[in-house]
Formats: C-alpha cells, structure tokens, sequence
C-alpha cells in the first residue's frame, strides 16, 4: 500500500476523535501485515463509524480510496464475526433498511424505525419525533411497493444472502 | 424540455417537500419530469456497508430501467442517491462487474443513461432563464450548504469544485440572495447515523450550523435530503450540544427558487419542516 503517513486524512476525517485508530493510524496498521494487526482494525470502532464522506480519498495525495476500504473491512469484521459494540446499532440500522427494500423495493420508514427499535430495545427512541413527522405529512402508514417485488427477492438472493460472494 | 426522473425514497417520504418542490419550479420552467417506471430504493449507505454486488445491483436496475424507457437524461435531486448512481456507473466501466451485475438482474445494461443533479439540470435550463422567471427576489444572507455527496469523489462526479463549490451560491445570488464565505460548506452532516448515531450527528450537524449562524445566515440552503432532515428534524438534539437555540431554518434550494418565482410556501412544502421558515 502506498500510504507514506502525510495524515491529510485523519486531519479532515470530521470523526477522527471518536475513532479508535483514526484513518491514517488504521493505513499504517494495513501497512504491516500481522495477523494481529488486522484483526485489531476488524474489532475496531473506526470502520463503523466512517461515514464514507468521501473526504479523506479527496485529499489522499496517493489517492488511496480508504472509503471503499472500509467498506470492505466492514464486510470483513462481519464475516469473522469481529464486531465491535459500537457497531450494533448500525448494523441493526442496515440490516433494517435492506429488509424494508428486500420486501418492498423501497424503503419504508415506519417500517425502518420499527424494525431498528425491536433490534435494539430502544423502545422510546425519537417517540417526541414521530408523531409530528407524521403530521407533517413525512411519514406513510403503509409501505410503497414495486411490481417487480420477485426480482427485488432475486438481487438479494444472489448478492447479500449468498455465502459465495460475501467478501470472506 | 423533457427529463427522466428518479425521486427516490426519501422524496416520497420524511423529504417530501424537496419533491414538491422540485415539481412545482420544473412545472415553471416547463420541464416534464418523465419518472422511471417501477423505480426501487437506490440501497444508500446500508447496501455498500454490508454488500458490494448488492450495493450495485440495486443503482444497476433503476438504470437499467432508466434505459428500458428511453430516456437518456436521469435528473436525481437526492444527494445520497445521485452519489450512489454515479458510483455505480463508474464501477460497472469495468466488464467483469458489468456481466456479473447483469446476470444478478437478469436485464440489459449499457450504463449510458446520463445522470444529473438537480443543481445540474437548472444549469443545462440555463442560469439567465431561471432569472427571467423570478417575479419576487429572494432577498436573503444565506449559507449554501454542499455536504459531501453532491460534489465528492470528483475523480468520479466532477462536478464543481471539490472543496469550495459555487454552483448554489452563484444560482441564489441569480433569483436576488446573496451567499457567504463560511468553513463548513462540505463537512459532513453526519449522514445516515440521524438514527443509529445521534448523538454524533447533534455533534458533527452542531459545527455546521453554529458557523452558520456567527455568521449571519437567515437560512441554510441545501440540496440533500440527509443534510436537510439532521439539521431541521434534529435541531432538538443539536442545540442541547451547543446550549443554544438557534433557529436558523434549512430549506432546499429548489424551496429557494420557489419562493422568487411567487409559488406560495405551502405549494413549496415549506409547512413541512420542524424549525419553522419564515422567509
């Protein structure tokens, strides 16, 4: 990897400080090649909180696309079953979002919310918020289906629900 | 002037005004948004965490079907999902992913269908036609507030530029506004963790307006469904951060275009959002 530490990513990174290892710490550890190493960085919090602003890979000097690679690591911790905590409730936030689309082709937020709240017990999580998104008109009380919900079914069938092509 | 057309979720849901917004200018400018017939959600940020192949298969059909209905032009006002359609497109330049995402859909892709923002298409309609249709000036200081997904990777977007864009600023200073220099322009809002993660998005949301408002702004103008939603549905959360109670409202920049046209605020969906806009 061609990272030579400049840490133009980390200076810009808006969540660097909450991040275990900040992006330009996590290239370096990337960089030696230990086992223990990566698996440091698939335990770590900072690949589940990189919000893929795309700062970082604009700044990069080498170019590195360190987004991606989050993605990818994320995709990693998953498959061996290295989760930080900091991750559960946004893995229950994707998984929520994916089920709402695996179903209906779109996303349903009464739906999402539901569904986030029963994967993480956080029963009264924006219960002020809802009834006045409601009444403002933002949220529907029935999802939105596509006709083509079979081939909603197909993609995930082939894509995220196949053991073959989870990244392992 | 005749467009294809990709809402997306949030357009039809907790966004809705940037929807009726859109519709009522492009009804002004008598351009006919032509939308994609069974469209599905693009996957946003939830699909390229967990899943590559599905993060671009999900983009792939609505091009797909973009392609199915012959339209070439594919405006997206959503930032998020304008993003992931690019990103998509970019990624299936390369044959291998293509036939492999073709195959997972079982339908034709030739990925030439041109997609666009809605900053974009006002562009293309022309800055001095846009002007001829503005009967009351929006006489405003505002913050154009860019976000992330609009204006990067621009190694893949290129659109505008990258760390200071202009495209708003100079589209509000044509219907009567004026803009400020101010340091938060493209810092992310926090995105898609107004759920998940709050309390982060109080804090990274909080920077952005407080810099807003030392500086003057009567109104934050956005073009992002997410950039829009966490800092008015979230403004609670963010002033108890600050220890504030700044009521700046954030409106769209097609709400903006709007009102200098004399479309009422209710048309606009301005009634819709939580910190209450009066402009």
């Amino acid at each position: 990897m061609r990272c030579y530490q400049c840490g133009k990513c980390t200076a810009g990174c808006v969540l660097a400080s909450d991040m275990n290892y900040p992006p330009s710490y996590l290239m370096r550890l990337l960089q030696t090649g230990t086992k223990d190493n990566y698996e440091k960085i698939l335990s770590s919090n900072s690949i589940w909180l990189c919000l893929n602003c795309e700062n970082c890979v604009g700044r990069c000097p080498m170019e590195i696309d360190i987004p991606k690679m989050m993605d990818y690591l994320r995709t990693q911790a998953i498959a061996y079953d290295k989760l930080h905590p900091d991750s559960k409730p946004i893995i229950a936030f994707h998984q929520s979002f994916l089920d709402s689309i695996k179903y209906t082709g779109r996303l349903y937020e009464m739906g999402l919310i539901a569904a986030f709240k029963a994967r993480t017990f956080r029963l009264t999580q924006d219960l002020a918020i809802a009834p006045s998104m409601y009444l403002k008109g933002k949220l529907h009380l029935l999802p939105e289906k596509i006709k083509d919900r079979r081939g909603m079914k197909r993609i995930f069938a082939q894509t995220i629900e196949n053991v073959k092509t989870k990244n392992v | 002037m005749k467009i294809g057309f990709y809402p997306g979720c949030s357009l039809t849901g907790s966004s809705r005004e940037y929807n009726e917004s859109v519709v009522a200018i492009a009804k002004v400018l008598e351009i006919e948004l032509v939308e994609i017939n069974d469209w599905n959600c693009c996957g946003a940020t939830a699909a390229h965490s967990m899943n590559e192949e599905l993060s671009l298969s999900l983009p792939a059909r609505i091009m797909a079907l973009a392609e199915k209905q012959g339209l070439t032009d594919v405006v997206v006002p959503c930032a998020a999902c304008y993003n992931r359609l690019k990103m998509t497109q970019h990624e299936l330049e390369d044959d291998l992913k293509r036939s492999r995402i073709k195959e997972i859909l079982d339908m034709p892709y030739q990925g030439n269908v041109k997609i666009i923002n809605v900053l974009q298409l006002l562009q293309q309609y022309g800055i001095d036609n846009l002007k001829a249709k503005i009967s009351q000036p929006f006489a405003h200081k505002v913050a154009c507030y860019y976000g992330c997904l609009l204006v990067r990777p621009h190694a893949i977007l290129k659109f505008d530029r990258v760390e200071d864009p202009q495209s708003m600023d100079e589209m509000i200073r044509a219907i009567g506004g004026s803009t400020m220099d101010w340091a938060f322009k493209t810092e992310c809002c926090g995105g898609g963790f107004s759920v998940s993660r709050t309390d982060l998005v109080a804090k990274l949301s909080g920077n952005i307006l407080k810099d807003a408002a030392d500086r003057g702004a009567e109104a934050i103008i956005v073009a992002c469904p997410m950039c829009q939603s966490n800092l008015d549905m979230r403004r609670g959360a963010i002033n108890k951060v600050l220890n504030s109670q700044i009521d700046i409202p954030v409106i769209y920049i097609t709400q903006a275009i709007g009102l200098a046209m004399g479309i009422g605020a209710k048309e606009l969906g301005l009634k819709r959002h939580f910190v209450t806009v009066e402009l």
